[in-house]
């Protein structure tokens, strides 16, 4: 881990649109009552405090990191569940990859339920999968894992809600303002447009964004389905820079 | 020149809901044997000039509750103002300090960093800015990540000429970024999601 101050560091990034974003207070998630920020957010410019961030090219990570498949196996067998390749780019709003950038990604089980002592949902757990893994992008912004599609499950929010299969993604970029946690959802499942916090997005197209497709070519055969989710970050809108730098 | 438009929408944000540990500190939440560390656990490594302080940023929500699902990051410059130079990728070397930390609020809603104290960073207007530390929080309940910065009691004077201090209109509000210190290292920041001692969070 180390950080990097991109030359052209100070310059702004392209304003976050919060229009595309979630709201802080979205009553049907119920969690965000007493959470949501009442006052506006401040207004800052660039400052290289922000427009620094940490680096993690140097992190060794473990051969198993990105195979959620054995990275937690305690006998040696595969945890249990349809087999998946999950990969996509990083990328920036310039259409730019981020190459050697730190993706971690955690998901409940093929059941729905999640390694965690507050977990309470009677789906089993499997003694070989943890549920979560991380990846350092490559020269081209790409990362890939290995899992078992996440199983839907119920949450109590509303009287009966579930949440569709999905897995949390959390994202660094080369600015600590680029920072970024998400999920992502499965092409065709009508779960999404039932969900309450998939919902706290208001733009269809956003929500599509969030929607990972099915990727035929990729698939190993008699094996794993592929999906693809890429991930945008937010772009610098420094000109001067831009023929220098990766992810300006 | 024109303006650059951007030419792709950034990924929305989706809470990170309430097993946010289980992804970025599993060894936290008992999950052990598949990450080494926490990441993030130890910004420390070595000799590193400075003073050695702890920081205890508490998560409290809009009811008085203490978040015990919440998750800190923060990202601050060394002793000499400087933020970790950088390191080729793949390169083994480890920096002493290196200016990045996670930690997991724990029972009590606390987020516990050992670092040093920063030195001041030049500002937009050239001017250094006070000591202080950026700071990102996610949890269950909150859509999208909240940035904001700690400051230091201590620092009177440099709060007091501080580029983004300055910028918040309601002086009364400007206390909601300063640190108490405690005694010798250690310093305590309430962070309130809301109520009447809602803490400033940025728009960056």
């Amino acid at each position: 881990m180390s950080g990097i101050i991109l030359p052209g560091a100070d310059g702004a990034l392209y304003q976050r649109d919060r229009a595309w974003h979630p709201a802080a207070d979205t009553p049907g998630y119920k969690s965000t009552t007493f959470r949501a920020p009442k006052h506006s957010l401040l207004a800052l410019g660039p400052t290289k405090s922000e427009m620094s961030g940490p680096t993690f090219g140097h992190e060794k990570l473990g051969a198993l990191d990105n195979d959620l498949i054995r990275n937690f196996s305690q006998d040696g067998s595969d945890a249990i569940g349809q087999r998946m390749i999950v990969y996509g780019q990083v990328l920036d709003e310039n259409a730019r990859p981020v190459p050697h950038t730190l993706v971690e990604y955690w998901q409940a089980n093929a059941g729905g339920r999640y390694r965690h002592k507050k977990e309470g949902y009677l789906a089993a757990l499997d003694p070989n999968f943890g549920g979560f893994g991380r990846s350092i992008t490559d020269e081209n912004g790409f990362y890939h894992f290995r899992t078992v599609k996440p199983g839907a499950y119920p949450w109590p929010n509303g009287g009966n809600d579930w949440r569709p299969a999905h897995i949390h993604f959390s994202v660094f970029g080369h600015a600590f303002a680029q920072r970024l946690i998400t999920q992502m959802y499965f092409e065709g499942d009508p779960m999404i447009w039932q969900c309450p916090i998939v919902a706290t997005i208001n733009d269809k197209a956003a929500i599509d964004q969030l929607t990972a497709r099915l990727d035929r070519q990729n698939t190993t055969p008699m094996d794993a389905l592929a999906y693809r989710f890429d991930i945008v970050l937010r772009g610098r809108r420094s000109t001067m820079f831009e023929n220098k730098l990766e992810g300006n | 020149m024109l303006h650059p438009v951007p030419t792709l929408k950034e990924t929305p944000s989706q809470t990170a809901g309430p097993y946010v540990h289980i992804g970025m500190t599993p060894n936290f939440c008992d999950i052990p044997g598949v990450y080494a560390t926490d990441m993030g656990s130890t910004m420390i490594n070595g000799e590193v000039e400075g003073e050695r302080i702890t920081l205890n940023i508490r998560l409290i929500d809009g009811a008085g509750v203490p978040l015990n699902d919440g998750l800190v990051e923060i990202w601050q410059a060394d002793a000499s103002g400087s933020f970790v130079s950088p390191t080729a990728p793949n390169s083994n070397s480890v920096p002493a300090f290196t200016g990045w930390g996670r930690q997991p609020a724990n029972g009590d809603g606390v987020a516990a960093f050992e670092t040093i104290k920063p030195g001041r960073v030049a500002g937009p207007d050239g001017k250094p800015m006070a000591p202080h530390v950026s700071l990102w929080i996610v949890a269950r309940g909150i859509n999208i990540g909240l940035q904001t910065r700690l400051y230091f009691e201590d620092e009177a004077e440099a709060n007091e000429g501080d580029f983004v201090l300055n910028k918040i209109m309601d002086k009364r509000r400007r206390q909601t970024l300063i640190a108490r210190k405690e005694n010798a290292g250690r310093y305590h920041l309430d962070i309130h999601l809301q109520g009447e001692k809602e803490t400033v969070f940025f728009d960056i």
